[in-house]
């Protein structure tokens, strides 16, 4: 399948994310084995300044064929609906009309990352940009190609969000969409591949017995669950960062700071300091998603007075300060 | 005259448009702009002062870290606050990491490339660039997309991802490494270095950091033993095309010195004119929008600008880009810089040669790559896990900061400043916007414009590829020059 990548109003993370992927031979070679052919990317193509351009009016006029559509970057509509905040270079025209005439020829279209998903950091503010996503305007559908559209393949924009993505939430949905398994039925209701939002950032926390016991950090570095004190969202986050660790090895919440929820809309203007968590009366508003807030003040009551000291006194250090004890030994001596 | 209009550039990060006036097959002058506002310094405004942590990431995915440097650099210059020793050198682990392997995206994504363009068909070379340079196929990226991504586990390790993390805080990184980690950190640092000098140097780092001169580069270049490396291929190409006379700006260099250490960084801050270089003054730069969709003409300083589109009504206007300058001078910033204010032997002599020059930028990264991966290696040993990587940022209801580090393309710095408790002022200036800005409110063009003039262009070309070298050499960043 031939491949056009277009980068809007984006910081072009997506794509560094994207060359990081771990295959054996990089992350072209795997696409390229897979049956995906990248005809053009901004970062990446050879071709430069009119031969570009050329490519591009090609592809919009039909007579260049193409089957999936990448998109990364929020559509900035502004100033007053021009779309001049972000021209095409070379070509006169803004980058949203060119948005709307490939969309229109693609069999699939994909917007990758949550800027191009839900217009992401760059609706934050005022939104002086009047910056969108492709199909949503933060959680509103809508957005620059309006909440009707479909791709000719029949999908609507399919929704890779993450600030930025992991390597592997493009590369599998670029493999599915290759290999003709994928279909809207692998979507969420943001339509969002369900393989990696059906999780939450929670799922396999490495912090989760600070979590169990709220044996909460205080500031930056400490070990303890970043939730109470430190404005953690993985609770409410959808996205499998901490069963799917980035480069091998690391996370939001593994590299000792929240899970600030960048793969759901609205993360940019969460309504308090990011690295803060809002309480009524010492207690956090947002809680876990699908728990009874009463539960969940009764058993953090219960769990924070059953503490273990190694865990209480570790949550608020940068190192364990005791071990965890040996079990007792058992059979012969 | 003829007007080449050269976009959407490509293998640069960012959009970028130039436009070139062209007459008797030469460059006459040239307008560079960048065609994305985003408005980043706007949306800082009235947020908590420690949200700037999470924004100015990602004002760019490939610069990332450096912009959350400046801005922890910033607050902790607000603040008071100095960083355990961990925490320095986590960082300068952190930032190298980002450093180096922009420098090496640059050179096998962005750059070399360019060599293996069918327009060079049938020179001597070009078969040999081609299979291993071509965009997207060439053999090269199946070596080095993989290494990159095995040594980006000094990111997963120390800073949790990259891009956009936000290990890097006021008062260090919020990871503390163990004892364990810190041996297995030796471990990606050692690969990565296999890999350098298996591929890109065929040498050792250090044989390669102790080239002292061009022709001492050229003779590295030929030789029987280092001649396959990759940066060996560049180097003989570059002498057949003269590239080392190529692309020369204001040949005054600008850096606000890189990587902390207790008394000095280890690349120190400086400028360098004609062979004399003098302490670098914060207080020497201004910025103007005169020739940008922006409001006002006036320079002012960083600390009292402002930011505000104006996209109609300005007729001088042809980029998104202010210009800054520093003493009224148009200065250049990045590797070769950098490189020229720790007076390092090579980049000094390709420099007093011919100029800073397209081979001249390119060999300031490899010079880069080859001293701060063992440097990486040094910091390492110092980090001592157990002792404490961060001290607790303290809300301020009133103060200012500067924060100023060299990112992989040059002098970084970030204004700002916190009124009741909030951030009131936010102004970036990033190293592109230096190398690329359109011209000042006193008509002088930018380094980028200044190097384009007097490239020839042959008759029918639409894209001129030593144009594109020229461009590429700076290894622009079009997202961080607006921001």
């Amino acid at each position: 399948m031939k491949l056009l990548w277009l980068q809007a109003s984006g910081c072009g993370g997506c794509t560094q994310s994207l060359l990081g992927d771990g295959a054996r031979q990089g992350v072209l070679q795997r696409l390229a084995a897979a049956g995906v052919e990248l005809i053009s990317h901004p970062a990446l193509s050879e071709a430069s300044g009119a031969e570009a351009l050329e490519e591009l009016r090609a592809a919009a006029a039909g007579s260049l064929p193409f089957d999936i559509l990448c998109v990364e970057g929020a559509m900035l509509r502004g100033p007053n609906g021009s779309g001049r905040f972000h021209m095409l270079s070379g070509s006169g025209e803004p980058m949203i009309e060119w948005v709307r005439r490939l969309a229109a020829r693609a069999q699939v279209v994909v917007a990758v990352g949550t800027c191009t998903a839900f217009g992401g950091i760059n609706a934050s503010g005022d939104n002086l940009t009047e910056a969108c996503g492709l199909q949503f305007d933060g959680a509103e559908p809508g957005g620059l190609l309006g909440a009707d559209f479909r791709a000719l393949g029949g999908l609507p924009v399919v929704n890779v969000t993450g600030c930025p993505i992991h390597a592997d939430w493009i590369v599998d949905t670029l493999m599915a969409i290759a290999a003709g398994a994928f279909a809207e039925s692998d979507l969420d209701d943001l339509q969002r591949p369900a393989f990696y939002s059906e999780q939450l950032v929670h799922h396999g926390c490495p912090k989760n017995e600070f979590y169990e016991f709220k044996a909460s950090a205080m500031k930056p570095s400490d070990l303890g669950c970043l939730m109470e004190n430190l404005g953690c969202k993985g609770t409410q986050a959808h996205a499998d960062c901490n069963t799917r660790p980035w480069h091998g090895v690391g996370s939001c919440i593994r590299g000792g700071f929240s899970c600030i929820a960048c793969t759901e809309p609205g993360f940019e203007e969460p309504g308090h300091p990011f690295m803060e968590t809002p309480k009524v009366a010492g207690i956090p508003t947002g809680l876990p998603l699908d728990m009874p807030k009463a539960w969940f003040v009764a058993l953090a009551a219960l769990s924070k007075s059953a503490t273990p000291k190694r865990v209480r006194e570790s949550a608020t250090r940068d190192h364990p300060v005791a071990l965890p004890k040996a079990a007792k030994k058992r059979g012969r001596q | 005259m003829t007007r080449l209009v050269l976009g959407p550039f490509n293998r640069v990060e960012g959009d970028l448009e130039v436009a070139l006036d062209v007459a008797d097959g030469q460059v006459r002058s040239a307008e560079v702009s960048a065609s994305l506002y985003r408005g980043f310094e706007s949306m800082l405004i009235g947020r908590d002062p420690m949200d700037a942590l999470v924004i100015v990431p990602r004002i760019c995915g490939i610069c990332s870290v450096s912009q959350s440097a400046a801005a922890a650099s910033a607050l902790a210059d607000a603040a008071g606050l100095v960083m355990p020793a961990n925490g320095r050198l986590a960082r300068n682990m952190i930032q190298a990491c980002e450093n180096v392997v922009d420098h090496l995206t640059h050179f096998y994504c962005f750059f070399t490339p360019d060599f293996a363009r069918d327009s060079y068909a049938g020179l001597s070379w070009h078969a040999a660039m081609a299979t291993r340079f071509r965009a997207q196929r060439g053999t090269a990226l199946a070596d080095y997309l993989p290494a990159r991504a095995d040594f980006l586990r000094v990111m997963g390790y120390l800073a949790g991802k990259w891009p956009h993390t936000l290990a890097l805080q006021p008062g260090g990184t919020t990871r503390a490494i163990t004892a364990t980690e810190k041996v297995r950190l030796f471990g990606v640092l050692r690969e990565f270095r296999a890999f350098l000098e298996a591929r890109l140097f065929a040498d050792t780092l250090e044989n390669f950091a102790a080239l002292d001169s061009l022709p001492a580069l050229v003779n590295w270049a030929d030789a029987a033993a280092t001649r396959e490396s990759d940066f060996a291929r560049f180097v003989q190409v570059a002498m057949a095309l003269g590239l080392e006379q190529v692309g020369r700006a204001t040949d005054h260099f600008v850096s606000v010195g890189a990587y902390a250490d207790i008394a000095r960084p280890f690349f120190p801050a400086g400028c360098w004119q004609g062979g004399v270089v003098s302490a670098f003054d914060p207080a020497a730069v201004m910025e103007d929008a005169s020739h940008a969709w922006l409001v006002g003409n006036t320079p002012l300083p960083p600390a009292q600008g402002e930011t505000r589109p104006q996209p109609d009504g300005k007729d001088a206007a042809y980029s998104w880009c202010k210009a800054p300058r520093y003493a009224g001078q148009v200065v250049e910033t990045g590797a070769l810089a950098r490189q020229m204010l720790s007076a390092h032997p090579l980049a000094l002599d390709l420099v007093t040669r011919h100029g800073a020059s397209v081979l001249g930028r390119i060999a300031g990264r490899m010079l880069e790559v080859a001293r701060v991966l063992p440097q990486m290696e040094a910091w390492l040993k110092e980090i001592m896990p157990g002792d404490p990587f961060c001290v607790p940022w303290q809300a301020l209801e009133e103060g200012q900061g500067v924060g100023l580090v060299e990112a992989a393309r040059g002098a970084l710095g970030h204004w700002l400043r916190i009124e009741r408790g909030k951030i009131a002022s936010y102004q970036i200036i990033a190293p592109t916007t230096w190398n690329f800005s359109p011209r000042d409110a006193g008509g002088q063009p930018g380094a980028l414009e200044q190097a384009l003039v007097g490239l020839p262009v042959a008759e029918g070309e639409k894209a001129p590829v030593l144009v594109q070298h020229v461009v590429r050499s700076f290894d622009p960043c079009m997202v961080c020059t607006v921001h």
